[in-house]
């Protein structure tokens, strides 16, 4: 493939009491400053989770009149989906430059519902909502809970995945519960109860946050400021909307969106040097690695292997409501060698998966520097 | 409690209800039953289908106990749960009475009946 990411930048996170409008047009702009481009070299929007025509209307902010943009609408995994289509427009010649977008202030506006929000016109609102389920939580609840019966483990094994995202953010400046000292497993297990078997620290952060990347041809790449991060495979999967849709809850869409991308790029998963992982829950980080091909079922939660989440992910790091256009700018800056304390030394392979809805939607995204 | 919504693709199905039956959907061509209703059989994409009464058997796929309640006024905890019908398809539903639920656990049908005459499908541990 031709295309590479050029720029990546994070807008302000954590609690910033700013409109959602500034943080997009900051992260935009931040972005574009990395890549040494300018606003007005920008020909392709990708953005979503803000107003009904979102890349109609930042569009419109950043007074662009674009040749390609794409609001697909699919939860936290669509900035994968979004590279996957950048970078075919950008080869098909319908842009040059492309820049994707995701900005929330949910934590200042206290815009987010523990239940969710259910479109009446929807068959979840009349089988699934009489019930209260909180949503997204209760499926991954269920998740955990099913993972946690097949391969008898217990919660502490889960409590682990919160335990090693604290001990990246402590070495993230820009993380959320970067001060926050060390957890440990007794921490989780102590933590009020949400939905069995997920306590409050089995949950990601409910903050404000957002970033963006810019793609253009490699062609173009090469005459600009920073490595260029390479697009070398992507796939996707998207599997069901409905809690009560899928056939075993242990086996999702990672794994034809992770085996669609290693195909493309013709990479192997042991020649991934960094994982960044949408880690929503704690169940979502074994099953993932499992799921993507890293391990077998079942013993995800020993992963022992490459770094997962080098920022502390949405456990400890940042969690917008959408966390995927962020895992993308980590993986750009992981193969940069820009990460300080939370380096990876020599990453030059790095494997992005974004997760949506209910495990609803899958991306996976293989980026490279060699 | 919520104003639980039906189109005329599933009034059928609630209205089964009014009589305490629980319904599948049986697809009149490769007869896959299949919940909820649908206009189109997700295995063969025929739209003839006729509703089936169950006597409501199944086991528990998951479940997870719920103490913070989306609306304020519900009493917590209660407990949500997958159930596999011994017909196939899996039902998002409660179970009540169970004091510690369990995957693979089998269950059996039991109703919480709604204001306006309608009930919901729930699920209990057979005595």
């Amino acid at each position: 493939m031709s295309v590479a990411i050029v720029g990546a930048a994070e807008c302000d996170l954590g609690h910033t009491g700013l409109s959602t409008q500034q943080l997009l047009a900051q992260a935009v702009k931040r972005a574009l400053d990395d890549a040494g481009l300018r606003v007005c070299d920008v020909d392709g929007i990708a953005t979503t989770g803000h107003g009904r025509f979102p890349a109609t209307q930042l569009a419109d902010q950043l007074g662009l009149c674009p040749s390609w943009t794409d609001s697909t609408a699919a939860g936290g995994a669509v900035f994968e989906m979004y590279v996957a289509r950048a970078a075919q427009a950008i080869e098909a010649g319908q842009c040059s430059v492309a820049v994707i977008a995701f900005a929330s202030n949910q934590r200042s506006a206290r815009s987010r519902s523990i239940g969710g929000v259910y479109d009446a016109a929807t068959p979840e609102a009349q089988f699934e909502q009489p019930y209260q389920p909180l949503w997204p939580l209760s499926y991954y609840a269920m998740t955990a809970q099913r993972y946690l019966h097949t391969y008898r483990l217990d919660r502490a094994d889960l409590a682990r995945v919160a335990v090693a995202a604290r001990e990246h953010a402590l070495r993230n400046p820009a993380a959320f519960r970067h001060a926050a000292g060390p957890l440990t497993v007794d921490d989780v297990l102590a933590a009020p109860m949400i939905s069995s078997p997920l306590g409050a620290l089995d949950c990601c952060l409910v903050t404000d946050g957002g970033g963006a990347i810019v793609l253009t041809s490699l062609d173009r790449a090469r005459h600009l400021a920073k490595t260029p991060v390479r697009v070398l495979g992507y796939g996707e999967s998207v599997t069901h909307a409905a809690m009560a849709t899928p056939d075993d809850l242990l086996s999702t869409g990672a794994a034809a969106s992770g085996a669609r991308a290693f195909a493309r790029a013709a990479v192997r998963p042991e020649e991934i040097d960094v994982i960044q992982l949408y880690d929503s829950f704690t169940v979502s980080v074994p099953l993932g690695l499992e799921q993507l091909g890293f391990c077998p079922p079942g013993t995800g939660v020993h992963w022992a292997g490459v770094p997962v989440n080098t920022t502390g992910g949405g456990l400890s790091y940042c969690h917008p409501g959408q966390l995927g256009v962020l895992l993308l700018v980590e993986a750009v800056r992981q193969l940069r060698g820009e990460c300080g304390a939370r380096q990876v030394p020599g990453a030059a392979t790095a494997l992005v998966h974004g997760t949506g809805g209910i495990a609803s939607s899958h991306a996976t995204v293989i980026l490279g520097v060699r | 409690m919520i104003d639980i919504p039906e189109d005329e693709v599933t009034a059928p199905w609630w209205d089964a209800t009014r009589q305490r039956r629980l319904t599948v959907q049986r697809c009149a061509r490769c007869e896959l039953a299949q919940l909820p209703p649908r206009v189109l059989c997700t295995g063969c994409g025929s739209t003839a289908s006729r509703l089936e009464t169950v006597d409501g058997r199944g086991v528990v796929d998951s479940y997870t106990v719920i103490h913070r309640a989306p609306d304020p006024a519900t009493e917590v905890p209660y407990t949500v749960a997958r159930v596999r019908l011994i017909e196939g398809p899996i039902l998002l539903t409660a179970l009540v009475g169970i004091p510690e639920p369990r995957c693979d656990l089998p269950v059996t049908l039991a109703w919480r009946v709604l204001p306006d005459g309608r009930a919901l499908p729930v699920f209990t541990t057979e005595e």
